[in-house]
Formats: structure tokens, sequence, C-alpha cells
């Protein structure tokens, strides 16, 4: 089984890359479960035609301790297994705490069970590492393998720094490595030569670009992914692509975040060359 | 034991240091400090207090919550309070210093026997826990139907953002009957208790102290501040004061009553007994409502005719001196009695306290009239005026903790301000320098040259100070008290005082003799022999700073 994170900017597009990935995936015939690590809940939209009911930490709530894989668990495209943790209102708790728990529930209920036969579990995490909790599926092996997700815009980048930042300071105690980056494409010109430089300084590799598609938007307001909605559509392939390349990685690096100033310098370099 | 003399304080101290890496033996350095008195001026040498304990050292300090629930506000037994976090914190907060309450008759209100917590767990650890508040508060208003209820926050409550003040607000205009109040003591808070007792100081003055103009009956109104009842030393205190004529219109916080703080502004005085834990109050009190106060200490029988005798002379009435001086000379009869008996025994022992934010202080003159040597003292959670007086309070340095904890604008009320004492008055009893008018000497002044002040004192310093200096007995907590046993020294808990009590006052200060002579002269310490004695130790120094 292996175990892999997205991580990336907020608004990035983490949840649509992850689950038209994921749809690829599936098609392969690969069994996959994704965990929403995200309290909005929306992490599984696609892959369930619809918003998952029952959140860990809502179940739990209800429950109480008495809470079974069946209560949390839904099944997706192509028996995609999908979990959503959940978590408080806006402005109220600690969400952080929130995907503590619920992944340690999921581990306890046998979630990640050798009777569940997984070829991937994937972690789909709210915005940047911005506190413990969020750094959760990185920490004591819970993911092994991380994908930032992120675009040539400026800010992207800076979050995708900062998320290696945090990346190093697991892999130092654990095992988790960084796969790649996916470029999501925003248009930003000279992209894909930027985040492949990008890719570069970090010691990591571009796993793939993603050109910008008008059909994941129409995809997603029918509550599909590409692959599910239009098969045929050359922007299916693109994710197809994204999943097999994916499935055949054999890049693992530990990264080599970027000073401020050198990652400044590498957009001024690329991104005002006209 | 015989106390080593011949090894100077430089020496101790070097040793204190030498097991240090450098940059925490150069910050402890500046909190052990030799003393030097100017007989002329009290000029002391300044000592670091009030900052950060060094991670890694096995500090006796306490947390902000337990300045707050624990020291100031737990000896009051009609506040309901209810601590918002999870139930350790409420457990040992209840009741472990002793202090002692004595409701007037079996209806009144008494909540000291319980702890209210909310138990917060996991659940709303993730959800926010506002929603549990307001039903404890619900329930508990409709088990006890107190009078106030106060809200303490525990570490979480700070990390998770629950405004346990909105919930205060909202649940009080439900409920308009109770006066319902938060205390952002989250433990983190400040460097130690000391942060509590300022952030417990604010809200009693915001939200209790002046609500009520009812004047209590009597002559001579008196507030007692820094008193909380501990082994019943406030029982003591009222007994003198009702011998004097002397009326105590509120105790902050020993014995007290919610009641009796509304109306603490109708006082003419404020004697302030633990400088540090409510001296906020006290200056407080006197922007905004016109009550000087100055410092006593009711802890030593000579101190306690000291304290009261500066209460004669704030009145200045003659037929108040009359009465104190009748009161003295009665009380002492006894006192002077067991003393001539004890000190045949304890005359030439040593002691050495740490303890507290004054109490180390207090007790050096229990232990002077017993003929007996404090050979070295320290606070836990003082501030540099309480070590080297008032007077240094512009000079004190104001870090990025003690910001944390808001100061209070005050001024005048425009209708409750009275004035105690003209201008002029003020004046005089201000130049009088035993009245130590709004002012604090501090302990150091008071101590003997070269003896050893040494702040927030820890683990390993206690240990080398026993070693060398083998005093005959050592005051601290609870803490402290197994580990310094061990070691063959008796231990007297000045948090709790053990079982035994009072030590204020005059009966207090019997008691104590008696006491402090049965501990530094049983041969039972005598027989302890520690594991480390009998076998050889590991040991071993840093290979790098």
């Amino acid at each position: 089984m292996r175990k892999i994170a997205i991580y990336g900017k907020g608004g990035i597009g983490k949840s649509t890359t992850t689950q038209n990935t994921v749809a690829g995936l599936a098609e392969m015939g690969r069994k996959v479960m994704i965990v929403g690590c995200d309290p909005k809940a929306d992490s599984t939209r696609l892959i369930l035609g619809g918003l998952h009911q029952d959140t860990v930490l809502d179940t739990l709530r209800a429950e109480g301790e008495d809470v079974d894989l069946e209560d949390i668990r839904q099944f997706g495209y192509k028996n995609t297994i999908c979990v959503e943790s959940g978590g408080p209102e806006p402005g109220v708790g600690c969400a952080g705490r929130g995907i503590i728990t619920s992944i340690n529930l999921l581990e306890q209920l046998g979630a990640y069970a050798d009777k569940e036969a997984l070829d991937y579990v994937f972690y789909d995490v709210l915005g940047d590492v911005v506190c413990g909790g969020f750094a959760m599926p990185i920490r004591e092996g819970k993911a092994e393998e991380i994908y930032i997700v992120v675009s040539g815009e400026m800010m992207a980048m800076y979050a995708a720094n900062n998320i290696c930042k945090g990346i190093v300071k697991f892999a130092q105690a654990g095992g988790v490595r960084l796969g790649g980056l996916i470029c999501n494409s925003r248009k930003v010109d000279k992209e894909a030569d930027l985040i492949q430089a990008l890719a570069d300084k970090l010691g990591t590799q571009m796993i793939h670009f993603v050109p910008r598609d008008n059909m994941v938007q129409k995809a997603e307001i029918y509550r599909k992914t590409v692959i599910d909605y239009e098969p045929t559509h050359p922007q299916a392939d693109e994710y197809r692509q994204l999943a097999t390349k994916i499935e055949n990685n054999k890049m693992f690096i530990i990264p080599k975040p970027l000073e401020t100033q050198e990652l400044e310098d590498l957009l001024m370099k690329y991104g005002f060359m006209d | 034991m015989n106390q080593n003399t011949t090894i100077s304080p430089e020496e101790i101290k070097d040793e204190l240091l030498r097991s240090y890496p450098a940059k925490v033996a150069k910050k402890r350095a500046k909190q052990i400090i030799i003393n030097s008195v100017d007989k002329a001026t009290d000029e002391v040498p300044e000592i670091m207090a009030n900052v950060r304990t060094i991670p890694g050292i096995l500090t006796m300090r306490g947390c902000s919550y337990a300045g707050c629930r624990g020291v100031v506000l737990g000896p009051t037994r009609d506040i309901l309070q209810i601590t918002h976090g999870p139930i350790g914190c409420g457990f040992y907060a209840w009741l472990t210093r002793r202090n002692q309450t004595k409701p007037a008759t079996d209806k009144d209100e008494n909540f000291m026997t319980y702890s209210m917590s909310t138990d917060m767990t996991e659940n709303e650890i993730i959800f926010g826990g506002e929603k549990k508040l307001k039903a404890a508060i619900e329930e508990a208003i409709s088990i006890f139907h107190p009078k106030a209820i106060g809200i303490f926050a525990t570490c979480p409550v700070g990390l998770i953002g629950d405004d346990i003040h909105a919930v205060a607000r909202e649940m009080e205009s439900l409920h308009p009957e109770v006066n319902i109040f938060g205390f952002s003591c989250e433990g983190y808070r400040g460097v130690s208790q000391s942060a509590g007792h300022h952030v417990a100081n604010n809200k009693v003055f915001t939200d209790v102290v002046g609500l009520n103009d009812t004047v209590k009956e009597g002559k001579y109104k008196i507030n007692l501040l820094g008193e909380y009842n501990i082994g019943g030393d406030a029982f003591e205190l009222d007994r003198i004061f009702e011998k004097c004529g002397i009326t105590v219109v509120s105790t902050f916080s020993g014995n007290s009553t919610y009641d009796d703080f509304t109306r603490a502004h109708t006082a003419d005085l404020n004697l302030v007994m633990c400088h540090r834990s409510i001296n906020y109050l006290a200056e407080m009190m006197e922007k905004k409502y016109g009550l000087p106060w100055f410092k006593v200490n009711f802890i030593g029988a000579y101190d306690t005719a000291k304290s009261l005798r500066k209460i004669g002379e704030y009145f200045g009435d003659k037929e108040l001196k009359d009465k104190i001086e009748k009161v003295i000379a009665e009380e002492m009869i006894v006192v002077e009695e067991i003393k001539k008996d004890v000190t045949t025994r304890t005359t030439g022992k040593t002691a050495m306290l740490f303890v507290g934010g004054s109490r180390a202080h207090h007790y050096q003159e229990l232990f002077k009239e017993m003929g007996m040597k404090t050979i070295s003292a320290g606070y836990e959670f003082a501030h540099r005026d309480d070590y080297e007086g008032r007077k240094v309070l512009p000079t004190v340095k104001i870090d990025a903790d003690s910001r944390n904890i808001e100061e209070l604008k005050v001024s005048a009320d425009p209708e409750k301000f009275k004035e105690r004492k003209k201008a002029s008055e003020l004046d005089s009893l201000k130049a009088n320098k035993n009245m130590e008018m709004n002012d604090y000497i501090g302990m150091m002044p008071e101590m003997d040259e070269n003896t050893l002040i040494i702040d927030d004192l820890n683990h390993h310093e206690a240990e080398v100070l026993i070693e060398k200096y083998k005093p005959d007995i050592f005051c601290a907590g609870i803490k402290e008290k197994y580990v310094v046993q061990k070691s063959g020294v008796p231990v007297k808990q000045l948090h709790s005082y053990d079982y035994s009590g009072p030590y204020a006052g005059f009966v207090g200060a019997v008691n104590f003799y008696k006491e402090i002579d049965r501990m530094v002269n049983s041969k039972v310490w005598k027989y302890v022999k520690a594991p480390w004695e009998k076998e050889t130790q590991l040991a071993a120094t840093y290979a790098c700073d």
C-alpha cells in the first residue's frame, strides 16, 4: 500500500487534482482510499457524486466511542473508498487536533488493514502546513509520499517551498519523501519552465504539467471527475498520464527548500523575461 | 547539624553554577546574589527575577492558572468557581493550600468543598468548549443559585480560542441576578503563577469591588489584602483585630465572601500582607477609591505588634493606640514565656526559605524571634520589587511576558472616590519610614550581609545548598519536601503548613515556635542515610557549552 499526501496552497486545486488522479488509478483497477483532511469535508465530492454525509468527527460526536468503519466510509467511483475527517465550524475549536483524532480512529478501526487490500491511500490536506494537526499525515509514517500541487503564481510557489520545509523536518525523523510537484496550470507565462526550475532547485521533479481546461469545471458542476464525466476528452488523458506517472514514480527525495531571496530570483528570471 | 561556617558565599555560588552550560550559568548568576546592604540608603545589589525558567531545570514554580484560581480566588467561599478545562487542572487546584473558611451559619453558602470543572475532553478541544461551559453554568445556577460565578481558563482554552468572557456576558444576560465573570489565566501566560495573581486582581477589581456601597459598622475599617487563611491564619488575625476594635471589611481572600469583596472600597485602609500577589489591587483601589495602603507582616509576634502599631499610627487615634498597646501587652505574656523556653534549644540554628513571593521574607521574622539565622532565601515567583523594594519599580524592565498581562488604566471614580487623609497628613505618614506608606522595603534590605539570595531555586541548587550549608530546617513546598527530607533535613511547607497552623499573629507565633523546636531538635533526621551516601555516584560534566 502506498500512502500519499497531497499538499499545496489553498485554492490551488488539490481536491480536484487528487480526485481526478484517483479516478485514473481506479480506472487502472487500483483500490484507493481518499481521506479528506479539511473541515469543509469536500475532498471526495467528485468521487462520490455529492458531499460525504458522515464525517469521522461528526459520527464520533453522535455515536460516542462506538463507531464502526462502515459508519464513516462511503464508496464512490469504481469502488473508491471515501472518508472525510470533518471538523469544527470556522472560528471554533481546533481542526488540527480533529485530524489527529480521525486518523487515529481510522487506524484503530482497521481502515488500513491488510484485508482491505488497498493499493493507495490519498490524504487531501487543507492549505499550507499551518500547525501540528495538519502535519499529522506526514508524521509517524502516516503518509510516505508527498506531492505538492503548485502553479506559476508567486504565492503558490511560496507555499510549496514552505511545505518542503515541513517535509524536511519530518523526513529526518521518519520516512516521508517528496515525490514531485504537480503543476496545475494557471496559464502564467513560461509556467512549465518556472515550475521545472523550482523542482530542480528543490531537488525534485515536475511530475506532470496539468493544462488548464474548462472541462474540469464543467465536470465539477456535475459532481464528477473528468474521467467519469467525459472519458474521451483530452483532459481525461492528462489525469490518466499523471496517475500512471505516480504509479511508476521512483524519485523520492528529501527536498532542499529555497531561501526567500532564491525564490524571488527564480521568479525574476522566468516571470518577467519579456 | 552544624552549619559549615568556613565556606564563603562566593564559593557556594561558584559551586551552584559549575555544572551548568555556559549560557545557563550566565543567566543563573544574575539570579543568585550575595547580599550586601547599604545601611544608610537600603540599597542592595540588583537581582534578576520574574524571568522565564530555563527548560530542563526542575523549577519550584507553578502556572498562571494556579496563581489565579488556586491562590487568589481559591480561598473565597461563595463565588462558585468553574474551571474551564481538562479535569486535572480543576482537581489539583482544589484546596491544596489548606485555606480554611467559616460560614456564619450552616445555611450560608460554601462552595470550597466542591471542585467544579467543565471536564474538557477531545471533543471540546476539536469542536470548541463554549457550549459545554454554558451548560455547566446553567447546571451550577440551577443547583446552587450562587451570587457570583468565576470562570477560570486553562491552557487549551487559550489555544482553541474559546471566548470565556463572551460566554460570561451571555449567561449573565440570561441570569441577571448572578454576577458572572471570566479570568484569562491560561497556565502558559507569564513566567509563573505571578501572572495569574495579576489576572485575578484585575478581574476582581473591575467586576466585583465597588458594587455595594453599604458601609460596614465600625470605627476603624480596614481590608486585609494577601492573607489566604492557610491553617486558620485569618481566624487568628480576626481575633486580634476584634480585640483591638478594628473592623475588617474584607479579607482578600482568606475566609472571605463575595459580599465583603463588593463593599471593600468602603473601608478606610488597605493592609497588604503578600505584596506580590495583591499589590495591584491595593494600588488600583487607592487610585479609584482613595484608600491608602501600607505593607504589614503578621508573621512573627514582634512584627504583628509592629503592624498593629502602624494601624494605630495611621488612624492617629489615642483610644485605638492605647487599646492596641493593651492587646500587645496581654498577648506577649504567653509569647515571651514560650519563646524563653524554646530559644534555649533553637538559638543558633539555621534556616533556609525558598517559597512564595512574600513568605520567604515574612517567616524570617519568626526564625529571628527564635534566635535562628536565615542563611539563604529566595522567592519562587516574586519580582525585583519584592527583593529590592518598590523603589526599583521605575527601573524594572517590562518584557514580552509581562506585556501579555493586561495593565489596567485606573482613574479616580467621580462618585465613589473619597479622600481618607488630607495631603499633608499623608505626606507626614509617608515621611515616617517605619510606616512604609504605599511602599514595601523588600526582603534583601532586611537580610544579613553575605546571605545568599536565590530567585527561582531549582532541585540541583537546593541539593548543593543543603550539602554545603547543612541547614537545620528548610522551608518550601510539597515538590521539594521529600527530596530535601531524604538528605536528612526537615522541611516545613509554607504553602500549606503541612498539617498545622495557624502561624500568623500571636497564637500563630507560639504554634510556630513549638513546631520548629520539635522539628529542628528531633533526632529522627540524624538517622537518615540517603542511597547516594552509601554508594558511589556517577558524575559527568558538559563536554561543550
